[in-house]
This record gives C-alpha cells, sequence and structure tokens, in this order.
C-alpha cells in the first residue's frame, strides 16, 4: 500500500491522521526516559513542569501560529509581536498604569494588528508570508521608537505573579503562567474541534477552493486566524514580561521560527487542513526538553539546541512527506 | 500519396481502473492534414500523448512507426528530435517571457553556454514572418492575446524543425479570424511539407480543412476516411463518433413534472482571463419541480462556466440576465445566496473543488449546513455524526466508517459525499456538474437512483454532461450549448444522439 515500511503496524492500529501527534510523543516519551536513565534527578514530575514555565510564554504562540499554519498561512510577525507587547507593558507601566489596563490595551493592540495583517492577506490577496514579514518589521521597528534601552518592570502585580508559583501538592508546583498556557490550549482546542471556526479553518486550510464553493466563510475565517494569532502573540508577550520582568526591543527574535518548528514537530501539515494542537504542545515540550537535556549535560553549548531542533525539522518533515505521498497512492 | 509518415499500430493504454485505449491504429500519410474526431473521453489527446512520450514507452503497447523506424520515445524531448511536437490545448508559454525567449526556451541559440541574443531575435523574426504574425520579437507574450499565442507555439515548433505537428483543439479559445487564419496557415505548412494532425470538435472546420480523418470512441478507432474519395460530411463523422448502441444502464422512472422552479435569462458571463470574451452568450433555460434536464455541450463550450456564475458568481465576470426561483426574480450575489435560495452545485472537478480530501465523511457532509447543526457556533457533534451515518446508510457510501478520510474513497463513493453535502442544505434546484465522471458503472447506476430519487422528491435537476447516452437516459428535457449559446432544446421523445451533436457542433439553429 504505502512505501513506509518504519511503521505498518502503527498505521494498521491507529488512523493515519494521529500518526505524526504520536510520533512526536513517542519521541517526548523516549527522551524523557533516556534522560531519566542518564541524569540523576531528571525523571521528575517537576522537570515536565519547569518545560511547561520556562515555555509558557512559547506555547501561547504556538497556539495561535497552529490556527494560522491549520489554513495553509503563515504569520512571521508573532516574535516582534512579542517583543512589542513587553515594551508597551514596561513602558506603560513606567509611566504608573494600573497593571490591568495595561494588559487589556496590550491585548487589544496584538488582535488589532492581527485582524490589519489578515484584513491585508484577504482584501488584497498577498500572500501571508509577505504581509507578515512586512508586520514582523513593523513590531520590530515600534519598540525602539519606545526605548532602544531594555525597561525594567516593577510594577507589584507584575512581579507578584512573576515569584507567584501555585503548589500542586508532593513536590510540584507551576507557574501562574504556566496555567495561563494550558487555559489557551483547551480553550483553542475546543474551538478548533467543536466550532463552526474550526471546521471553517480546517476546511479553508483543506482546499480553499472547495470551502468557497461550500458557501463557507473563507473571508473571516482568514481574518480571524491572523487575529486570533495576534492576540496569542500579544499574550505570549505578557507572559515573557512576567517571565523577564523587563521590555526589550531585541527580546523573542526568531521566536516565530521556533513556533513554527514547535507547530510542524506537532505533525501539522504546513499546506494546511491537517493538525491537532495536542501536537503542537507537544512539540513545544520536545524543543523545552532538549534545553533541558542540554543544560543537564552541562559541557554542550547551547547552540546545540538549534542542531538538534534542525535534525528534528528535517526528520519530521521528510515523514509528513512520506505521509503524503503514501495517501496519494493508496486510493488506486 | 500512399506513403505514411506515421502509422501507430495496436496501441492499447490502460490507467487503473480504465481502459483508455484498446487496439488503436492510426497511419498518416506524409504531407496530408490528418483530422482526429471523437467525444469527449474517446480517447483523442491519450492517443497523442502517447505518440509525443508523455507516456513513455513501456507504459502503453503496441508499436509506432515514424518515418519508416519503430520508435520507442522515452519522453518529450525523444519525440521532438525525431520531428514530432505536440501543441497542447492549453497553451506551454511562460506568459512573462517575450515571444523570442519562449519560441527557443530549452533550446537556445547559444554560443559557448551564452545566449546570442541578436541572433534569437532575429531567428525569432524570421519564424513570426513565416507564420504571420506581426509582432516585435522582444515582446512579452502575456501582451498578446490567445490566437497569436498559438501562432507563437508554431512557430516555436517550427523552430524545432517539425515533420509532424500534432494540435490538440486549436481553435476551441479563437475567435472566427484567429480560427480562419489559422487553418490558412496550416493549409501553409501543408505546402510546404509539414504533416498535420489535427484534434478537432469543430467540424465544419474538419471539413474544411483535413485530407482524412480517422474517428475514435470509446477507445478504439472506428474508422479512418478519406475526404475526397468517401465525400465526407458532417453527419457521416457524427454517426461515427456516436454510433453506439444504448443498452440498459439507467434506473426506470417515471417522471412527474410539476411547476416551473427556476429559470436563468438572457445570461451573460465573460472571461476573466480574456478581457471581452463571452464565454457565456444570453443563455436562457428553465427547470421545472420534479424535472431532471440536461445540459449538453462539447468540451469549451461554456457549461461548467454557465453553472458557476449562477451559483454565487464563483466564475466570470461583468455577469449580466436575470434569475428567477418560483416565478421570483433573486438576487444571488455569493455562494451563501445561492444556498439561501435553494441552489445547490456540485462540481465536475469533485477532488480539487468539491471536497477536503484530507478530512473525513462527516466533516464533509456537514460543511456547507454547518448553521443547521450548530447554536451559537457550537457544532452539535452528536447530531452530525447522526447525519452523516444516515446519509452513510441511505447513499450506500462505501466506507468502514464516517470517521473514513475522504481522499481514501472510490470516485463513486466521493461523488456520493458531494451529493450527500447539497442534499444536506435541502436544496430546490441541484446543478450537478459531470457527476459520473470517473466512476464505475456500477456506481454511475447508483448516482442516477439517486438522480432520481431527488426528482421524485419534487426538486429541479440540471445534468451537466459530456456523455451524451448518459444525457438520453436520464434527462426529460436537454438543452444544447455551444460556445455559450443555447443552441436547442429537445424533448426526451424527440432526442438522439445524433441530433444532439448536430445541435452541439453546428451552432446556432
Amino acid at each position: 500500500m504505502t512505501s513506509i515500511s518504519g511503521l505498518p503496524g502503527l498505521r494498521r492500529v491507529v488512523p493515519q491522521k494521529y500518526v505524526p501527534v504520536l510520533v512526536t510523543a513517542c519521541l517526548f516519551v523516549a527522551m524523557f526516559v533516556a534522560g531519566g536513565i542518564r541524569y540523576e534527578n531528571f525523571a521528575t514530575g517537576q522537570i515536565i513542569l519547569n518545560v511547561f514555565i520556562d515555555n509558557a510564554f512559547l506555547l501561547v504562540v504556538a497556539v495561535g501560529m497552529t490556527f494560522v499554519i491549520l489554513t495553509g498561512g503563515i504569520d512571521l510577525s508573532v516574535g516582534s509581536m512579542v517583543a512589542l507587547a513587553t515594551m508597551i507593558s514596561a513602558s506603560l507601566l513606567k509611566d504608573g498604569w494600573p497593571a490591568y489596563a495595561v494588559m487589556a490595551l496590550v491585548l487589544v493592540i496584538g488582535a488589532a494588528l492581527g485582524l490589519g495583517m489578515g484584513a491585508i492577506i484577504h482584501y488584497f490577496e498577498i500572500q501571508p508570508f509577505i504581509v507578515t514579514l512586512a508586520g514582523m518589521f513593523l513590531a520590530r521597528g515600534l519598540c525602539y521608537t519606545i526605548s532602544t534601552e531594555s525597561i525594567p518592570i516593577e510594577n507589584e502585580t507584575f512581579t507578584a505573579i512573576a515569584q507567584a508559583r501555585i503548589n500542586l501538592g508532593g513536590d510540584l508546583s507551576v507557574s501562574p503562567s504556566a496555567v495561563i498556557a494550558i487555559v489557551v490550549v483547551l480553550i483553542g482546542a475546543y474551538v478548533l474541534h467543536y466550532t463552526r471556526l474550526g471546521r471553517n479553518v480546517y476546511a479553508t486550510g483543506g482546499s480553499e477552493q472547495s470551502a468557497l464553493l461550500m458557501g463557507l466563510p473563507v473571508a473571516r475565517t482568514k481574518i480571524a486566524v491572523y487575529t486570533i494569532s495576534g492576540f496569542c502573540s500579544a499574550l505570549g508577550g505578557l507572559l515573557f514580561a512576567f517571565y523577564s520582568l523587563s521590555g526589550y526591543g531585541l527580546s523573542a527574535v526568531g521566536m516565530e521560527l521556533d513556533a513554527i518548528a514547535a507547530v510542524v514537530i506537532g505533525g501539522t501539515l504546513l499546506t494546511g487542513g491537517s493538525g491537532y494542537l495536542i501536537g503542537t504542545v507537544l512539540g513545544v515540550l520536545v524543543l523545552g526538553l532538549i534545553q533541558t537535556i542540554i543544560s543537564f549535560e552541562g559541557t554542550l553549548s547551547s547552540w546545540w539546541t538549534k542542531i538538534f531542533i534542525g535534525v528534528l525539522l528535517f526528520a519530521f518533515i521528510l515523514l509528513q512527506r512520506l505521509f503524503s505521498a503514501g495517501s496519494r497512492r493508496s486510493p488506486q | 500519396m500512399t506513403e505514411h509518415i506515421l502509422r501507430m499500430t495496436g496501441i492499447t493504454k490502460t490507467f487503473p481502473g480504465v481502459t483508455a485505449l484498446r487496439d488503436v491504429n492510426l497511419a498518416v500519410r506524409r504531407g496530408e492534414i490528418h483530422a482526429i474526431c471523437g467525444e469527449n473521453g474517446a480517447g483523442k489527446s491519450t492517443l497523442m500523448k502517447v505518440l509525443s512520450g508523455v507516456y513513455p514507452h513501456g507504459q502503453y503497447e503496441g508499436e509506432i512507426v515514424f518515418e519508416g523506424r519503430r520508435c520507442e520515445f522515452g519522453g518529450i524531448r525523444d519525440s521532438e528530435r525525431a520531428g514530432i511536437v505536440i501543441i497542447h490545448q492549453e497553451l506551454a508559454l511562460c506568459p512573462q517571457l517575450s515571444i523570442a525567449e519562449n519560441i527557443y526556451l530549452g533550446n537556445e541559440r547559444a554560443k559557448r553556454g551564452v545566449i546570442d541574443w541578436n541572433r534569437t531575435n532575429y531567428e525569432a523574426g524570421e519564424l513570426l514572418k513565416r507564420v504571420g504574425l506581426r509582432e516585435n520579437p522582444t515582446t512579452t507574450v502575456s501582451d498578446i492575446g490567445v490566437g497569436k499565442q498559438q501562432l507563437v507555439e508554431i512557430a516555436k515548433a517550427l523552430s524545432k524543425r517539425v515533420k509532424l505537428l500534432i494540435l490538440d483543439e486549436p481553435t476551441a479559445a479563437l475567435n472566427d479570424e484567429d480560427s480562419a487564419h489559422l487553418l490558412d496557415l496550416l493549409r501553409g505548412l501543408k505546402a510546404d511539407g509539414i504533416t498535420c494532425v489535427i484534434i478537432s470538435h469543430k467540424l465544419n472546420e474538419v471539413i474544411a480543412i483535413a485530407d482524412s480523418v480517422t474517428i475514435l470512441r470509446d477507445g478504439r478507432t472506428i474508422e479512418t476516411l478519406d475526404m475526397a474519395s468517401d465525400r465526407v460530411t458532417e453527419d457521416r463523422i457524427i454517426s461515427g463518433m456516436v454510433g453506439r448502441p444504448l443498452d440498459n444502464r439507467f434506473p426506470p422512472r417515471t417522471p412527474s413534472i410539476g411547476e416551473e422552479a427556476f429559470r436563468i435569462e438572457d445570461w451573460t458571463v465573460y472571461s476573466p482571463s480574456q478581457p471581452g470574451r463571452k464565454v457565456v452568450d444570453g443563455a436562457s433555460l428553465m427547470l421545472r419541480r420534479g424535472e431532471i434536464v440536461g445540459l449538453a455541450g462539447l468540451m469549451g463550450a461554456g457549461r461548467t462556466e454557465l453553472a458557476m456564475s449562477v451559483f454565487g458568481r464563483t466564475y466570470g465576470v461583468h455577469i449580466s440576465g436575470k434569475i428567477f426561483k418560483d416565478g421570483r426574480p433573486i438576487e444571488i450575489r455569493t455562494v451563501q445566496d445561492a444556498i439561501r435560495h435553494g441552489i445547490a452545485y456540485a462540481t465536475e472537478d469533485r477532488k480539487r473543488y468539491g471536497l477536503n480530501l484530507i478530512d473525513d465523511i462527516k466533516r464533509n457532509i456537514s460543511a456547507a449546513h454547518l448553521k443547521g447543526l450548530a447554536r451559537r457556533g457550537w457544532v452539535n457533534e452528536y447530531e452530525e455524526y447522526r447525519v452523516a451515518e444516515r446519509f452513510r446508510e441511505s447513499m450506500n457510501i462505501k466506507a468502514p466508517g464516517v470517521d473514513s478520510v475522504v481522499g481514501k474513497l472510490s470516485g463513486g463513493n466521493q461523488q456520493k459525499v458531494v451529493l450527500s453535502k447539497w442534499i444536506l442544505t435541502e436544496p430546490d434546484v441541484l446543478i450537478l456538474d459531470e457527476p459520473t465522471r470517473g466512476i464505475d458503472v456500477g456506481a454511475k447506476y447508483e448516482i442516477y437512483t439517486i438522480i432520481n430519487r431527488l426528482a421524485e422528491q419534487g426538486k429541479a435537476v440540471l445534468v451537466i454532461s459530456s456523455e451524451l447516452p448518459e444525457l438520453l437516459g436520464l434527462c426529460d428535457r436537454i438543452y444544447t450549448l455551444t460556445e455559450g449559446r443555447i443552441t436547442g432544446e429537445v424533448p426526451r421523445d424527440q432526442a438522439t444522439q445524433e441530433r444532439l451533436m448536430y445541435l452541439m457542433t453546428k451552432g446556432q439553429e
């Protein structure tokens, strides 16, 4: 039936659409077990929670990115949006704005920028790559109009959130940011699988032409996903501000690529129409666990993270290619 | 005169599940213009693809002898080296490059790897003179019309020292003036000793230009006629093209036809890609409740364009005309409008435009009717599953379950999913574009049964099909469409293949 000989048993037991997610899950477990065997004090629940804590912002950004990629688009502006969110928060807090007003404003700005990009992409029929590239420069540039220096955050609410730990019993604890990230994932998954918007996202990515001829609101859907992505990157920026307690124009450089990598490693097709948020979560966890392992190793430079991510990306893109080639051959 | 430049014998070509060509023979005399005629899907284009090496040696059975030598072409380059050039219906030019660049693409005039632009443009100019095209060789191809682009293709063929030129529907997209010029040019090439094979639906052109004609039907050679000695007429060719017995492939049905349900009047659509070209020209047609109406037309007649322009203006520009539903005029600007007014359109290209192939059956079925399955945006998945299961049973969709991915189903079952999707929107009018294309005989019968059932429920059905026997077996009334114009309306008891083919090829009655 196909040319893939490596996973015949797996393919028979579970539907093919879950295979990429399962592969990522297996990889994660394997890494965790390997780490546990190699290092003392590695195989604990807190290690996984720490991955969530350290990557909460990336997870939130990747959720938005998943929406966009599922429609077959791409959003390159998210990293700059994160930086812009930290800068706006830091500077307004320094001016004495109340913390919750700042948060609300930042989220509105993020969503508005996403909405604008989505509208341009749809109504002017420009490739998302170009539009969000422009958005990326715009947001990054705006950071420097606020300040070229790093601005520390001393607001009480922010520092309280940054230092708070929620005890889960045992020796386990998480930060509020990680909880927020998980809530975002749950809401995202719910929207994708149980709402008309979610259906339209998959349908648009599966075949935009078909979706149009089925009378689905393709325009609204495309604009909605970029708005969601803008909102998520602003929220990710807030979490990043909690994490770093400062605003800096050079922060989160290249985070858009980390987010894309997480989504792809999570098994979502770059061409759209197929993928799951749980895959994205696993993708972020894999990326985070690589960093953890490298820090445990101690002797390796942190650039090895990038090397591993690169290798993984190649592996997953090849995997997707093999699967899509296999499914194209099989109907005959 | 009896020397043959090309002899193809016993050509058989199969695709998975279909035999496209069965033991086809073709003999072309040196220096003649040889026409190939046949209905859509008779195997004309496949035969030419075998000849030109698009399907390389080994993928077909049979023998090709060209210029006295057995040929085993491994690809287009091989056949071009032998002197066979094919010009496809969809022109293969790079729109952003100049005429001269296009002519010598892949065959550049170069000295030690550096392109000699003076020579390129000079020689291109000479070729353009030969084909009678007065354009500067440096003009960009996208700046000239389709008729002229066709001439550029021929100039390109000439640059390859062509001995046998194959033209697939060369005049399909051209207006009368450009067509006449092209035919003149072919006569000139014949005088220069170039042999031409021309595939055409326009029988008057075939009569006017060809020396002999080979008729294909259902992937077989029916006959080869010599124009002069056999006194070939259009009617003679038509009877060769359609002479097929009608067997019992259609479920019985007693039509009960009611009031008028849907009518379009004076519907005119312009092409979005070629400004000023009318694709649909003042078409009017009417459907009654419980009636199955056919729309017959050859490829390029504007059938799909007519349907899509009606269905929420998904094709064409400057659309004008009136639409009536149940006798009242309605406005349809978007697909959503069309669905709201109870109109459904199942596309001819279900894989590209009709389905989300990477998603499962239930989500494809529910896609056009999520409104009915959702409350305040939340989709009722249980209901969706139930609905999909209901359709799987009633439409007899053969799949392990409604969670199966649509891309893995057979063509017939995919089509049942498409129909389910539209039936779920509870339409009053269904436009089915090539509902049985690429479907095997058994599944066709099932699709016909479904169509009959829809009519029984009082829905008006418009079936667009290239297969005349299908329309004759299924429809109560058949319209014919030629070059965007409705050229005839034939009730069931007066419809014959010959009469329809006559209307489809002759133009206005």
